[in-house]
């Protein structure tokens, strides 16, 4: 029988198979890429030298400084004591076990997310990990790769290997093709809200159609990005031309004899026609359209023409209770128009839409209009080579004149552990991934949206799509 | 690792459902470099309100966390995980737990005994009406047990139950594979990326 293109690359990924017996022994993979950032590594580390251990592949190893770093004042050391001494920490760990380390002020420095697949190292077939939920990410490329906790950041960095159970293989088709100015941050947010918060619970996705082929790499990467948002394992999509086209030349990009060798074999991984997936699910492009939270997890949301939901009218009361619970927190009415949400801040960035596409989609829309009054923009690239690039391509220059603050690279209001934070009760439109209570800022309020709709809302100062500003 | 076979304790009910672990413990927790003394972190924002759940008197002291579905999701942190096992629990019971959260806890000692929703439901009743129930988890049978009559059987996957069992470090049991892993490392293919030496430069493509 045939085999899924995730199936294909764990295969090639055995390093011992589990032995079935009581102990329901797991397989033991290895690992091609080690991601590694300053907020999950540093008792990894510290296990290591306690045990006496080295790191055994220095060379299968990248480390970058996001989370915690400010985007404004980079010639200043970092503010936050704690802060600081967790980069310090990093840099120290890198320096006594040989690691490459992107710093502050490096040019290759940026969302791990996103230094990863511009260098080239993620590549197709490859399995990846990082102390990270969202390393979900390089799943676009055709990578099995996903998240870990520290203790597997230690187990990758003493054997480059984790034992790993078989999960469930999932297909999400995506037929059609998305209508003009409906993005995948729409469309992964309109899937997320059909199957449900756990419903990629134990599974490995596949996601594939018409419309994901017709997706560029940095789009795929934020619809691969998102699947850990409902409980997904990884996400993956098949390697193609696109893929090739966006790794050939990258820094790390094999070359030559071996680039001709590595795309024959890429093509081949892509899931055989008599392959059976555990589960199916179908998503119809042409019927997506512009999509937004309201609530407090990533499964909470309706299309922007839409309304808040009235909780009343879920027949399950542990439902209710969510739904009433999340209302509280985003201090919403049931039936609002998502149209008439004002919010305070929008911020355009984070590994799920900090690219160089995205930024150029928010200066398409902004270019010429400005922000509202009321309302600020965080505009944050997800590397400081997107930075550069953006910069050579004049879109800092757009941004500005709109009224948008333009940021050095980082994880910024993606999360709460940085200077950049949501108030008490400030409400932002993100194009980040999770919209949890607190999340950018203890009491802030977070409705997740795409960069197209971002852009629009600054100019508005409310819910809004690019559509809306016709003639405004 | 300490070793887990059996843990008998009170239980607080958590009548919340998708727990995701930046409630657990929020990201200004995450700053530091221990891997202990994450107890101020646990719950923090919700710490906030003198009604919940955790900071009822009744509650004090609870080993067992009965929590609704799709406990743990979102972020990896594993301080997540620290933060409980701070806090003084050993048992987290759940009818879905978020993956790698799930994992986290495997490695650290703390037991993620998944049930069916109606067993939570009852678990919540019981523990509702008297919080001094004592509450019994036994890994070896998979069982949850109350004194007067409750009973319902968990899931864990049979690994994570091993280690638990054994209370063993997971490197070590890897390390003693260590030539299997140097002949894979023989065999991989040529084009596969080294990030050292470094390359960089100007990245033409976009």
């Amino acid at each position: 029988m045939g085999r899924t293109l995730a199936e294909k690359v764990w295969d090639e990924h055995v390093v011992r198979r589990g032995e079935v017996g009581a102990e329901g022994e797991p397989d033991l993979l290895y690992i091609d890429l080690h991601l590694v950032h300053e907020v999950t590594s540093p008792q990894a580390f510290e296990g290591l030298r306690l045990a006496g251990r080295t790191v055994r592949r220095p060379d299968l190893t990248l480390a970058t400084e996001d989370h915690n770093i400010p985007t404004t004042d980079l010639d200043q050391p970092i503010a936050d004591p704690v802060s600081r001494t967790q980069v310090e920490t990093l840099r120290l760990n890198c320096a006594e076990f040989g690691i490459r380390l992107h710093s502050l002020g490096d040019a290759d420095q940026g969302i791990v997310h996103v230094v990863g697949p511009q260098l080239g190292l993620t590549q197709p077939g490859t399995t990846v990990v990082c102390g990270d939920s969202h390393t979900s990410t390089h799943g676009a490329f055709g990578a099995l790769a996903f998240g870990i906790g520290t203790s597997e950041v230690e187990h990758v960095l003493a054997t480059q290997t984790l034992p790993q159970s078989r999960p469930r293989t999932m297909a999400i088709t995506v037929d059609g093709t998305l209508p003009p100015g409906v993005s995948a941050k729409d469309m992964v947010l309109a899937l997320i809200a059909e199957v449900g918060i756990g419903g990629g619970q134990g599974y490995v996705v596949e996601y594939r159609g018409q419309a994901i082929r017709a997706l560029s790499m940095e789009a795929r990467m934020t619809i691969c990005n998102m699947s850990i948002e409902w409980g997904a394992k990884a996400g993956l999509i098949a390697p193609d031309d696109t893929t090739f086209d966006y790794l050939r030349g990258r820094p790390h990009a094999p070359r030559g004899a071996h680039w001709d060798a590595a795309v024959e074999h890429w093509r081949s991984l892509a899931t055989d026609e008599d392959a059976t997936f555990d589960r199916e699910v179908h998503l119809d492009a042409s019927a997506v359209t512009p999509f937004v939270t309201w609530g407090t997890n990533p499964a909470q949301g309706v299309p922007l023409s839409g309304s808040v939901p009235d909780p009343e009218t879920d027949a399950d009361e542990n439902e209710r209770a969510a739904v009433r619970h999340a209302l509280a927190y985003m201090d919403l009415q049931p039936g609002t128009p998502m149209r008439d949400i004002a919010v305070d801040t929008v911020f355009v960035g984070s590994c799920t839409n900090g690219r160089i596409e995205d930024l150029r989609a928010v200066a398409g829309v902004i270019a010429g209009r400005q922000v509202a009054a009321d309302t600020r923009m965080l505009v944050v690239p997800g590397s400081t080579r997107v930075l550069l690039q953006a910069e050579a391509e004049g879109l800092d220059v757009v941004f500005k004149q709109a009224g948008a603050e333009w940021r050095g690279a980082g994880c910024s209001m993606c999360l709460g552990m940085n200077p950049d934070q949501l108030l008490p009760g400030e409400r932002s439109a993100s194009t980040s991934n999770r919209n949890f209570e607190g999340r950018q800022g203890k009491g802030g309020r977070t409705h997740l949206v795409s960069p197209q709709v971002a852009a629009a809302t600054a100019v508005l100062g409310h819910l809004a799509a690019p559509s809306d500003l016709e003639g405004a | 690792m300490e070793a887990f076979t059996t843990h008998t304790g009170t239980a607080v009910p958590l009548r919340r459902s998708s727990v995701d672990t930046d409630q657990i413990i929020p990201a200004e927790y995450l700053k530091r470099i221990t891997r202990t003394g994450f107890h101020d972190g646990l719950f923090a924002a919700w710490k906030a309100d003198p009604e919940f759940t955790l900071n009822r008197v009744e509650h004090r002291g609870a080993s067992i966390l009965v929590a609704g579905s799709d406990f743990g999701t979102g972020s990896s942190r594993e301080h997540a995980v620290w933060a409980l096992l701070d806090g003084g629990f050993r048992v987290v019971v759940s009818s879905r737990f978020g993956d790698i959260f799930c994992s986290n806890a495997g490695k650290s000692g703390l037991l993620t005994a998944q049930v069916h929703s109606d067993a939570v439901e009852e678990l919540w009743r019981r523990v509702e009406e008297e919080p001094s129930t004592l509450v019994t988890v036994d890994l070896n049978k998979r069982q949850i047990s109350t004194p007067l009559g409750f009973r319902a059987s968990f899931e864990i996957d049979d690994y994570t139950r091993w280690r638990l069992l054994e209370g063993l470090d997971d490197v070590d049991v890897t390390l003693s594979q260590a030539h299997e892993i140097s002949a894979h490392e023989d065999a991989r293919p040529p084009w596969h990326p080294r990030t050292l030496p470094a390359q960089t430069g100007e990245v033409g493509v976009w």
